[in-house]
């Protein structure tokens, strides 16, 4: 059991160490799955943040708008190195991808489909389905204890690609369930105690 | 100037739709800047949305149609117009959220939003799979990633890199 415990050095962090961290990410994450990424570096092996923050943070990336990996990085950056530490995650995360897509903007007019390059994206694509249900799995599996929990990541679920609701009405739907549910719980266990 | 205000309203308006991952927001994306402005056709549209899902970071298929359009001020146009308005409302909400912590309805509210938010990155997930399970292959290449990531502390980038290598000896060897 890897340990979740939070660098001492992440306190004295600079903000070039964290656009450092963010542009490797934002240079490596191909294929999709850069949530994996960011938690794979950020919590697993510079251990800057535990995993509870982490969820607290993608939870929030994930119910406003906006692209969650930049919002993710943003806020982690706040939180690591406030204001100053936000505008070096976005700006490390996004500046590869930005560059690279710049590039191919121009570029589209001689751009030809190349095989290789088809079949190497048909292995990537996969690959990012592995990490990104492996990471999902990890972050429920440090949350989750308890048999509701489950059940609404299953609502979620079903809302969303088996009766096709679009996301924020899932959000606000089941979310507004999942907050009435969880405040009862809240209460009957204070009741008990 | 006409084009550079166009991009600007049609972009930041986007990024305030984009809920639940960068393909929530593909189906009004494309009735836009296809549609509605003509700046690209529908196959330029397809073709840029895949190079964008496999370059490395979020996907940021936006830069490449504001280059199309308007050279490197469009891409920068469309950039500060799709990153800017989420960013600064998330970080005023993650301000506001450390501020608030601790409070009881707020730890309800987390506690009810953390399967929602797990449950939403397993539904993006299965939509993603959907065009990249394509054969026994994909699935013995997801499968063996999904192992060892979860199995080990990996570098991720280094499955993604194995997947690219499967897939071009799949290729070859064909």
């Amino acid at each position: 059991m890897p340990s979740t415990a939070t660098n001492e050095s992440a306190q004295k962090l600079t903000a070039l160490q964290l656009f450092g961290a963010f542009l490797l990410i934002g240079a490596t994450s191909f294929g999709g799955g850069v949530i994996a990424h960011l938690r794979s570096s950020i919590v697993v092996n510079r251990r800057w943040t535990d995993e509870e923050t982490f969820i607290e943070l993608l939870t929030i990336s994930q119910t406003l708008p906006g692209l969650k990996a930049v919002n993710l990085a943003m806020l982690l950056g706040d939180r690591l190195r406030g204001t100053l530490g936000a505008v070096v995650a976005i700006a490390g995360i996004s500046l590869p991808g930005a560059l690279l897509m710049y590039v191919v903007g121009v570029m589209y007019q001689v751009e030809r489909e190349r095989p290789y390059v088809k079949a190497a994206l048909e292995g990537v694509a996969p690959a990012a389905v592995g990490l990104i249900l492996a990471t999902t799995v990890q972050l429920g599996r440090s949350s989750f204890a308890r048999i509701d929990d489950f059940i609404f990541v299953a609502l979620t679920v079903i809302c969303i690609n088996r009766l096709h609701v679009s996301v924020p009405h899932t959000l606000l739907g089941i979310g507004v369930l999942a907050v009435v549910w969880y405040a009862g719980v809240r209460r009957r266990s204070g009741r008990t105690e | 100037m006409g084009d550079a205000m166009d991009l600007a309203r049609v972009f930041g308006y986007l990024s305030m739709i984009t809920l639940g991952g960068g393909i929530a927001v593909y189906p009004e994306l494309s009735a836009l800047v296809v549609d509605a402005h003509r700046w690209l056709t529908s196959a330029q549209l397809d073709y840029l949305y895949g190079v964008g899902q496999a370059a490395p970071g979020p996907n940021l298929v936006i830069v490449s149609i504001g280059a199309l359009i308007a050279g490197f001020p469009g891409a920068l146009i469309v950039l500060v117009a799709f990153i800017g308005p989420p960013a600064l409302l998330t970080f005023a909400v993650g301000r506001l959220w450390t501020r608030l912590r601790g409070r009881a309805w707020v730890v309800t509210l987390q506690r009810a939003l953390t399967p929602v938010s797990i449950g939403l990155l397993l539904a993006g997930c299965l939509t993603f799979a959907k065009g990249a399970m394509t054969g026994w292959m994909a699935f013995a290449i997801a499968g063996v990633a999904f192992v060892v990531v979860l199995r080990t502390r990996i570098n991720p980038a280094v499955m993604v890199l194995a997947g690219a290598v499967a897939g071009i000896l799949a290729f070859v060897l064909a």
